[in-house]
């Protein structure tokens, strides 16, 4: 399996690349890591007239902290950086704890943060992340950008906000509330698999301990990331009991998805491992957030 | 339109002509004749492929040639230390009955040796996690961990001697 012959650039700065996006648009596509779209393009699902290498982008390669202490980072940060970055870990610990589930480290050495946004796998981890820790995106065109959230960015099946001249260049992550715990867990059959299930979660208690707010979003139950807005609302206000944590699972993997079955998994099993892992996740982020884990 | 590439491949510099839809793992087998390097799956799937792209373990049949231009590779070729010498982890791995057809070899090898590397003491869970993209189809993982375990002890051993 080869791909079909196409045309290659390889900008050396962000508005060359920008500028060739601008002219080629619908027949280019980027290769970041490369890791989603070069298999397709073996397959020949894809056959795009141009693609244009971002990978000489060092100015997309960082990860910082900004004046307003939200995590910034850039679209080209390989995974495995991502995994391994002390800044990370302690700002964004729902990132550091679940890079690790995201296939394996020959694919993590090359696939990019941006790459995976951008693609939009509904099976992928990092979509599923960013909509959790309530990150925005910054999308840039020649001449002009815009933020977008990621909740608002992702629109379907391999399908985003972006336009076919404009690139996700980096993304904010706000700095988390103070007793903000935080949990991801996923079962895949094999480690690196495609998720059958995955799930983040994320829960801020007040100062009486009860839950003030709570955050969970699933990956591989619908065609992008999905919010069990229902069973957060649940949790409001509540102590995170045994009950109260089985009433909001119930809720969530109950009329909150609507997962399609496929050859390993029927429906009904993926809401019952939506099910256990919602109770796993709530129990996990809730002791980190009693424990005053959370240092950010 | 071809593009001309500057590479290092295992210590050796080289520059070819590519067309740029030229998959990395053909680069290395057709045009460099390193075909220690195998193909399975092309799709980033079973490991065969498996080089080291400056230090770093990757699938060479989702990158394309023109991608490794100024960059340095290492593949299968480069563990030996002579004609008649094996790896340690080869070794190990013909010693434990690692390999049956060999095909997937390679692969194992290039991802393993780097993980050794950064891990010299892994429990069993930390290998079969380790080895978990790549793809053998004879052994059943059984004796590729021993191997690894046996490579890690003497590479262990042999550190503190």
């Amino acid at each position: 399996m080869k791909p079909a012959p196409f045309e290659y650039q390889a900008p050396a700065s962000l508005e060359a690349a920008l500028d060739a996006l601008a002219r080629h648009g619908g027949d280019a596509k980027l290769l970041a890591g490369g890791q989603s779209l070069i298999p397709v393009m073996n397959f020949r699902l894809a056959e795009p007239a141009l693609l244009i290498d971002i990978n000489k982008l060092a100015e997309l390669d960082f990860i910082r902290r900004d004046e307003e202490g939200h995590l910034r980072i850039g679209a080209m940060v390989r995974q495995r950086r991502l995994e391994r970055d002390p800044l990370v870990a302690g700002m964004a610990p729902l990132l550091h704890e679940a890079v690790p589930f995201i296939a394996h480290p020959q694919i993590r050495n090359r696939g990019t943060f941006g790459g995976s946004l951008a693609h939009a796998d509904p099976a992928a981890e990092l979509p599923a992340l960013a909509v959790a820790l309530g990150a925005r995106f910054r999308l840039r065109r020649a001449g002009g950008d815009r933020w977008v959230a990621a909740e608002e960015f992702f629109a379907g099946l391999f399908a985003t906000a972006l336009e076919p001249d404009e690139m996700l260049v980096e993304a904010a992550i706000p700095p988390s509330p103070a007793r903000t715990g935080w949990a991801f867990l996923e079962v895949a059959r094999r480690h690196g698999d495609y998720a059958q299930v995955g799930v983040a979660a994320r829960v801020t208690l007040d100062d009486s301990g009860r839950c003030r707010e709570a955050r969970l979003v699933y990956l591989s139950v619908g065609d992008a990331p999905v919010i069990a807005r229902e069973a957060a609302r649940l949790l409001a206000g509540q102590e995170l009991s045994p009950e109260a944590i089985a009433a909001a699972a119930e809720k969530a993997a109950g009329d909150e998805m609507d997962p399609l079955g496929d050859i390993h998994a029927t429906p009904e099993f993926k809401r019952h491992l939506a099910r256990v892992l919602t109770r796993r996740v709530l129990q996990k982020a809730g002791e980190r957030a009693r424990s005053g884990a959370n240092l950010s | 339109m071809n593009y001309k590439i500057s590479l290092t491949v295992n210590g050796r510099a080289y520059e070819r002509e590519v067309e740029p839809r030229l998959l990395l793992s053909d680069f290395l087998r057709h045009d460099l004749a390193l075909t220690g390097t195998h193909v399975g799956c092309e799709h980033g799937v079973c490991g065969a492929c498996t080089i080291l792209f400056d230090g770093e373990p990757v699938r060479s049949c989702i990158l394309l040639a023109v991608q490794a231009d100024g960059h340095a590779l290492t593949t299968v070729e480069a563990l030996a230390p002579s004609a008649g010498e094996l790896h340690p982890l080869q070794q190990a791995f013909w010693e434990c009955h690692g390999l049956q057809c060999g095909f997937c070899t390679p692969g194992f090898l290039m991802t393993l040796v780097p993980f050794l590397e950064e891990n010299p003491d892994p429990s069993e869970a930390e290998i079969r996690q380790a080895i978990s993209g790549n793809l053998c189809r004879c052994t059943g993982y059984q004796h590729i961990v021993d191997a690894v375990k046996l490579a890690a002890e003497r590479r262990r051993q042999a550190a503190v001697e």
